[in-house]
C-alpha cells in the first residue's frame, strides 16, 4: 500500500489533470455554433490511425532486436550509443523532418548514390514517408523501454534458464518481460503518432495525408471554429481511451520476481547470432545517427552568426524546460505510485488524457479561459511550463508504471515490515530503486520542453521567445542558415539536458 | 464529475495552493502596469515582423520619436493566429491597432465588428486600385513559383506549362498557410469554374504540401524541388542580403496572385488617437522606407528614394489577380474544398 | 500469550480457520503441505493480509487492526529480506530508525550484532557481495535490532541447502530463547519442525490443529500427520 497522502494527492492532481484537459476543451465546446463531422474529417480520422498502427508497429518490432542485440552485446561506445539514441526523440519535428530529407529526399543522399549507379529514385513522400519519419522518432524510445524492460529482469532468471538447458531463454525469461513492457510502449508510440501534424502533413505528400490533428488546428486558424475543434480533440480522445483500455487489457504482470543486483549476464550467444547482434545495432545506428549528423553539417556555419536574442532564448528555454521536468518527474511518480495500488483505472486514465489532447486545444481553451484574470503574456511562461509539464506526463507514467510495480512486488512486504514509509520510504527505497526510470524520464520530459512550440506561440509576447520559436522566426524570414543553426543549438542542448538527467539517474541507480 | 473525499488537511493544502495561486496571477497580471506614466500603444502582430530582423522595431522606434509613448508589440504566429487571436479576446483585447492581417482575412476580420473606421485614407501605389474603410494596406506582393537559375534554365511560363511539365513543386497548405491560401485563390481567380481540372492536371507535380511557408521554403533551398510558392519578391533577399543571384520567381500567363497586408484600428481601444497617428505613420515615408528589406514585400506607397538596388531585377507580373475582401471571404472554403478534393485522388 | 480468537481467513475459494493460543517464549512450528495456507496464517499474523473475521490478541492485546510495523512482531520472508541498494550497515539500521538518522550508539549496537552473527567487518558490503549464508545471518540481525516479542519465519534459509539453514535455525533458536522471544515458523519439513519447535501445529484441509507438544506428537503422530508424513 501506499501512503494514504500520496493516495489522495495522487486523486487530487488526476483530477487537476481531468479538469484542465476536459476544462479546455469544454471552454472550447462552449463557442460551438453545430457541430458535426464532415465527409473530409473521416478520412481524415482513417488516415490517422492507419499510419499510427503502422508507424507504432514497426516501432516496437524493430526496437525488439536492436534493444536485445544491445543488452547482450558489450563493444566501446555502447554507453555513449544508447544515450545518443535518445536524441531523435528529442528533436524538433521540422528539424529531424529536414534531416531525414538530406538522407531519403529527392535531392538526398540515397537518390544520389541510386542515381550514381543507374537505378531509378525512390521518393519518400506519402504514407510511408509519414512512417519512416515516425519510426525515427519512435524506435528509440521503444529500444529505450525494452532496455529498462530486460534490465529489470534478474540476472537469476538467466541462469535458470541456462541452467535447464532451455534453447534460448526468449520463451520463457524475455517473453514475459516483453508481454509487460511492449503494450505500454506501444501506447506510448500510438499516442504520439495520433496527434502527429507536422510529420503527416509535409511528408504526406497532400491533403490525403490529413491528420486529426492538423483539422483541429484548421477549425482554429482560417475557419475560428472552437467548437468543431473541439469535437475533433473529442473523438482524439476517444481513440485515446480506447488504446489505453486496449494496452491494459493485453498487459500482464512481469512476475520475474526481484534479484540480487547483481551484475547483468544476458547470455551472449557466439557465432552467426553474433554477427546478426552486429549487423542491428549498426543498421540502427546508421538509421538514427546519419539523419542527426546532417543537422550537424547544415547548422555548423551559421553557429556564429547567432545574435543575442537567440542566446537569451536558448536560456530561457533551459531554465523553463528544468522546471517543467521537475514538475513532470514529481506529479509522474506520485500518480504512479498511487496507481500501483489504489484507484488505478482513474489514475491511468488521468495520466494517459494529455496524450490524446491537441496542444492547440488546450493552449486555446487555457487562453479563452485565462484571459479574464491576467495578460496572455504575463501568464506565457507559467503556462508553457505547466503544459509541457502536463504534455510530458504521459511517457513518464509509462516509463515508471511497470518500475513502481516490480518495486512493490518486491519490496512492499519488506518496507512494512521495518516500518519504511512517507518521506523515509522515498529517500531510502523508492529514490534509489527507481533512479534509473526517474533519470531517463526527466531526461524526456526536460527535452520534450525544450522542443515545444505549442503553447508558447499562442501566449508569448515580445522578449519571451523560447529557442523553437526563433528557429521558426528565423526560418520565416528567409535566413535559413541561421534557423538551421538554432535549431542545431537547441537540439544540442535539449541532448545535454536529457544525457545529464538520464546518466545521472544511471550513476545514482545502484 | 469527479467526486473522492479530500481529508481536512488535505483541503487546507489545497486553500493555501489556491492562495498562492491567486497570489501569483494577480502579481502577474500587475507587473505590466508598473510602467503606465508613458502612453503605450498595443500593436497585435504576426512574429516575424517584431521580430529582430523584421520591420517592427525599426517603425517602433521612428513612431516612439514622435509620440512620445511606448509601442508594445504583442505577437502571434501569422496573419491567420492574429485573426483567431483578436476573436478569442475579443472586446476585451489589449491590443488598439491589428497589424498584418491579408486580404483573405480581412471580410472575416470586418464580420467581427471589432474594427474601427479608419481616420484617414492614405494614398497607395500597389497595382490595383484598392481602399478600405477599415483597413490601410502597408505592404503587398505577388505570389509566385521561386526557383533556382542554375538548376531550371526553361522555367514555366503558366500553370498549363508546369501542369505538362514534369517539374516538382512544394506548397502550402490552403488550411494552415496564408500563402497557401493565395495559390487556391491564385489559381481560383485565374481560371474560375475551370480550376478544379487546372489542380487535377497540376497535382502530379506537388511533391508535397507544408503546413506553412518557412518549411516549403526550407525544403526548396534544400533541393527538394524544383520550384516553391513564394513571392516574386523572395529572390531580392537572396540577392541582397546574400549577394546571391541564383533565385528567380517564374512570370505566369495567367497573371499573379496578389497578397495585400493591412493594418486596422480596434474600436474598443482606448488609444484612438494615438492608434490614428501609428497608421498615418505607418503609410508614411519613413515606416514604407523600412518595409522592404525587411519584410521582403513591396511598400504600399513607394517611398520618395524609391525601392532599394536589387529590386529591379524582380520580375513585373504584366496582369494583376485580387479577390475583394468580400469575393475572397465567399470563395474562400469552397476553393478549398475544391483543392483539396482535387489533390485526394 | 499468542490468541488466535475464531481467526477466519478467505483467499478466493481458499479458507482457513483458527481457535487457539500459545504461550510467550513458545516456538512453534506451522506444519503443512504446499497450498495448506499456512504461509497465508503467517502473513496474517504479519499484518500483510486482512482477517476475514475474528481477533488477534498479544498480551490480551487485540493487533488485528495494527499496521505490520506496528505489530510486536518481526518477520524473515522467504526471500526479499534486505534491499539490495543498501549496505548492511543500512539494512541494520532500518530496524532502528527508518529515517536512517543512525546515532553513535545505534551504529554500535549494529557492530555488535554483525559480530555476533559472525559478520565482522561486512558493515559497508551490499548483500551482493555476500553468501548466502551471510546474507541469511544478516537478514536475522535485521530482527534481532527490531526486538520484537514475536519472530515470524516464513520457511527461511530454505534456499541455503540443509546444512547451513540447520546452522541458522539453531542460532535462531538460541537467540530466541536467549531473549525469551515467541517464534512461530512456517515449515513444509517435519524434520525442521522436530529441531527446532517445543509446539507443532498442523495445517491441512482448511483447518488449524490445536498446537501439539512437537515430542508427543510425532511419537504418535494423528490421522493428519500420519497422512502427510506419508507413513
Amino acid at each position: 500500500m501506499a501512503d494514504r497522502p500520496v493516495q489522495v494527492s495522487a486523486l487530487a492532481l488526476s483530477g487537476l489533470i481531468m479538469t484542465l484537459v476536459l476544462g479546455t476543451a469544454l471552454a472550447l465546446f462552449a463557442q460551438a455554433k453545430g457541430l458535426s463531422l464532415r465527409p473530409a474529417d473521416w478520412s481524415a480520422i482513417r488516415f490517422t490511425v492507419l499510419q499510427a498502427l503502422l508507424s507504432t508497429g514497426f516501432s516496437c518490432l524493430l526496437a525488439i532486436p536492436v534493444a536485445r542485440a544491445l543488452i547482450r552485446r558489450r563493444f566501446p561506445g555502447r554507453a555513449a550509443l544508447i544515450v545518443l539514441m535518445g536524441a531523435p526523440f528529442l528533436l524538433p519535428v521540422i528539424v529531424a523532418v529536414l534531416g531525414l530529407l538530406s538522407l531519403y529526399g529527392r535531392n538526398g543522399v540515397l537518390n544520389l548514390a541510386l542515381q550514381a549507379v543507374g537505378l531509378p529514385a525512390v521518393s519518400v513522400y506519402g504514407l510511408k514517408g509519414v512512417v519512416l519519419a515516425h519510426v525515427f522518432f519512435n524506435l528509440p524510445l521503444a529500444t529505450r523501454m525494452l532496455l529498462n524492460g530486460w534490465q529489470a529482469i534478474p540476472a537469476e532468471r538467466f541462469r535458470l534458464a541456462q541452467t535447464l538447458g532451455l534453447p534460448s531463454p526468449f520463451r520463457h525469461v524475455e517473453w514475459p518481460m516483453l508481454r509487460a513492457v511492449l503494450p505500454g510502449a506501444a501506447l506510448a508510440i500510438f499516442l504520439v503518432c495520433l496527434t502527429s501534424f507536422v510529420v503527416a502533413l509535409t511528408l504526406g505528400g497532400g491533403p490525403r495525408a490529413t491528420t486529426l490533428e492538423l483539422a483541429i488546428y484548421q477549425a482554429l486558424r482560417f475557419d475560428f471554429d472552437p467548437g468543431r475543434a473541439a469535437l475533433l480533440a473529442a473523438v482524439q480522445f476517444a481513440l485515446c481511451i480506447l488504446a489505453v483500455a486496449l494496452a491494459a487489457r493485453v498487459t500482464l504482470p512481469m512476475g520475474l520476481g526481484a534479484g540480487q543486483d547483481r551484475a547483468l549476464a544476458v547470455p551472449a550467444p557466439r557465432g552467426w547470432r553474433r554477427l546478426a547482434d552486429a549487423l542491428v545495432i549498426g543498421l540502427a545506428a546508421l538509421f538514427l545517427m546519419l539523419p542527426l549528423a546532417f543537422i550537424l553539417i547544415d547548422g555548423l556555419p551559421g553557429l556564429a552568426r547567432l545574435g543575442p536574442t537567440v542566446w537569451q532564448a536558448a536560456l530561457r528555454s533551459v531554465w523553463m524546460a528544468a522546471i517543467s521536468a521537475s514538475l513532470a518527474v514529481s506529479a509522474a511518480l506520485m500518480l504512479t505510485l498511487a496507481a500501483a495500488t489504489g484507484a488505478r483505472r482513474l489514475i491511468e486514465v488521468a495520466a494517459m488524457l494529455p496524450m490524446a489532447t491537441s496542444g492547440l486545444v488546450l493552449g486555446t481553451g487555457l487562453f479563452l479561459l485565462l484571459r479574464g484574470f491576467a495578460r496572455p503574456e504575463a501568464l506565457a511562461l507559467p503556462v508553457t511550463i505547466g503544459v509541457n509539464a502536463l504534455m510530458a506526463l504521459p511517457f513518464l507514467f509509462r516509463l515508471l508504471l511497470p518500475e513502481v510495480r516490480i518495486l512493490q512486488a518486491d519490496y512492499d512486504r519488506l518496507a512494512q515490515a521495518v516500518g519504511l514509509k512517507g518521506w523515509a520510504r522515498l529517500r531510502w527505497l523508492t529514490l534509489p530503486r527507481l533512479a534509473r526510470p526517474l533519470g531517463l524520464g526527466a531526461g524526456l520530459a526536460a527535452a520534450l520542453a525544450m522542443g515545444d512550440l505549442g503553447v508558447i506561440a499562442l501566449f508569448a509576447g515580445d522578449g519571451q521567445a523560447t529557442l523553437p520559436l526563433m528557429v521558426q522566426r528565423l526560418a520565416g524570414a528567409y535566413r535559413m542558415e541561421e534557423a538551421s543553426a538554432a535549431a542545431l543549438l537547441l537540439v544540442g542542448l535539449s541532448f545535454a539536458l536529457f544525457a545529464l538527467c538520464d546518466l545521472g539517474g544511471r550513476r545514482a541507480a545502484p | 464529475m469527479l467526486a473522492f473525499a479530500v481529508s481536512v488537511p488535505a483541503r487546507r493544502n489545497l486553500e493555501s495552493v489556491m492562495k498562492v495561486f491567486h497570489l501569483a496571477l494577480a502579481f502577474l497580471s500587475l507587473a505590466p502596469m508598473a510602467m503606465a506614466d508613458t502612453p503605450v500603444l498595443n500593436v497585435l502582430t504576426y512574429d516575424s515582423f517584431a521580430a529582430d530582423w523584421g520591420p517592427g522595431p525599426a517603425i517602433a522606434k521612428g513612431f516612439e520619436a514622435e509620440c512620445a509613448c511606448k509601442v508594445n508589440y504583442i505577437t502571434a504566429g501569422d496573419g491567420a493566429a492574429v485573426l483567431s487571436r483578436l476573436k478569442m479576446e475579443g472586446k476585451g483585447s489589449d491590443a488598439d491597432v491589428v497589424l498584418g492581417l491579408d486580404t483573405t482575412l480581412t471580410e472575416a476580420a470586418r464580420a467581427t465588428g471589432l474594427f474601427a473606421p479608419l481616420a484617414a485614407i492614405a494614398p497607395n501605389d500597389l497595382p490595383v486600385p484598392y481602399t478600405d474603410a477599415n483597413f490601410e494596406p502597408f505592404d503587398w506582393g505577388w505570389f509566385a513559383f521561386v526557383y533556382d537559375k542554375t538548376k531550371l534554365s526553361n522555367p514555366p511560363k503558366s500553370f498549363k506549362e508546369l501542369a505538362a511539365s514534369n517539374l516538382k513543386v512544394v506548397i502550402e497548405d490552403p488550411r494552415s498557410s496564408t500563402p497557401g491560401l493565395g495559390l487556391v485563390m491564385w489559381v481560383k481567380a485565374a481560371y474560375g469554374d475551370q480550376s478544379g481540372q487546372v489542380w487535377k492536371d497540376f497535382a502530379h507535380n506537388i511533391l508535397t504540401v507544408t503546413p506553412s511557408w518557412d518549411a516549403a521554403y526550407g525544403l526548396f533551398l534544400k533541393g527538394e524541388a524544383d520550384m516553391v510558392l513564394s513571392y516574386t519578391t523572395s529572390p531580392a533577399y537572396h540577392l541582397i542580403a546574400e549577394k546571391d543571384d541564383t533565385k528567380a520567381a517564374a512570370p505566369f500567363s495567367e497573371g499573379h496572385y496578389m497578397q495585400v497586408e493591412v493594418a486596422g484600428k480596434l474600436a474598443s481601444s482606448k488609444n484612438q488617437a494615438l492608434a490614428d497617428q501609428f497608421l498615418a505613420y505607418l503609410a508614411g515615408d519613413a515606416a514604407q522606407a523600412v518595409i522592404p528589406t525587411t519584410n521582403w514585400m513591396y511598400p504600399a506607397k513607394t517611398p520618395a528614394a524609391g525601392l532599394p538596388a536589387g529590386f529591379e531585377t524582380l520580375i513585373k507580373p504584366m496582369k494583376s489577380l485580387l479577390y475583394s475582401p468580400a469575393e475572397a471571404e465567399a470563395a474562400r472554403q469552397a476553393a478549398v474544398e475544391e483543392w483539396q478534393t482535387a489533390l485526394s485522388r | 500469550m499468542l490468541h488466535l480468537d475464531h481467526v477466519t481467513l478467505e483467499q478466493g475459494s481458499f479458507r482457513l480457520t483458527a481457535n487457539w493460543a500459545i504461550e510467550k517464549g513458545t516456538r512453534l512450528a506451522l506444519l503443512g503441505g504446499s497450498g495448506a495456507g499456512k504461509s497465508s496464517l503467517l502473513m496474517a499474523l504479519a499484518g500483510f493480509l486482512p482477517l476475514q473475521s475474528g481477533r488477534i490478541l498479544w498480551a490480551g492485546q487485540d493487533i488485528s487492526g495494527l499496521e505490520p510495523a506496528a505489530r510486536p512482531v518481526s518477520i524473515l520472508f522467504q526471500d526479499q529480506n534486505l534491499f539490495p541498494h543498501l549496505t548492511l550497515v543500512q539494512n541494520l539500521g532500518l530496524a532502528l530508525n527508518p529515517r536512517l538518522r543512525l546515532t553513535d550508539v545505534d551504529r554500535s549496537r549494529i557492530e555488535a550484532v554483525l559480530d555476533r552473527l559472525g559478520l565482522s567487518g561486512l558493515g559497508p558490503r551490499k548483500p551482493a557481495d555476500l553468501s548466502g549464508g551471510q546474507q541469511g545471518r544478516a537478514a536475522l540481525g535485521r530482527v534481532l535490532l527490531q526486538s520484537r516479542e514475536v519472530l515470524l519465519l516464513d520457511e527461511p534459509f530454505a534456499a541455503l541447502g540443509p546444512a547451513l539453514k540447520t546452522d541458522l535455525l539453531a542460532l535462531v533458536a538460541e537467540l530466541a530463547s536467549a531473549s525469551g522471544t515467541t517464534v512461530v515458523m512456517v515449515t513444509h519439513d517435519p524434520a525442521d519442525a522436530r529441531r527446532f519447535a517445543d509446539q507443532v501445529v498442523l495445517v491441512h484441509d482448511g483447518l488449524t490443529e490445536p498446537p501439539a507438544a512437537t515430542a508427543a506428537l510425532f511419537a504418535d503422530p494423528p490421522e493428519a500427520l500420519r497422512a502427510y508424513l506419508g507413513s
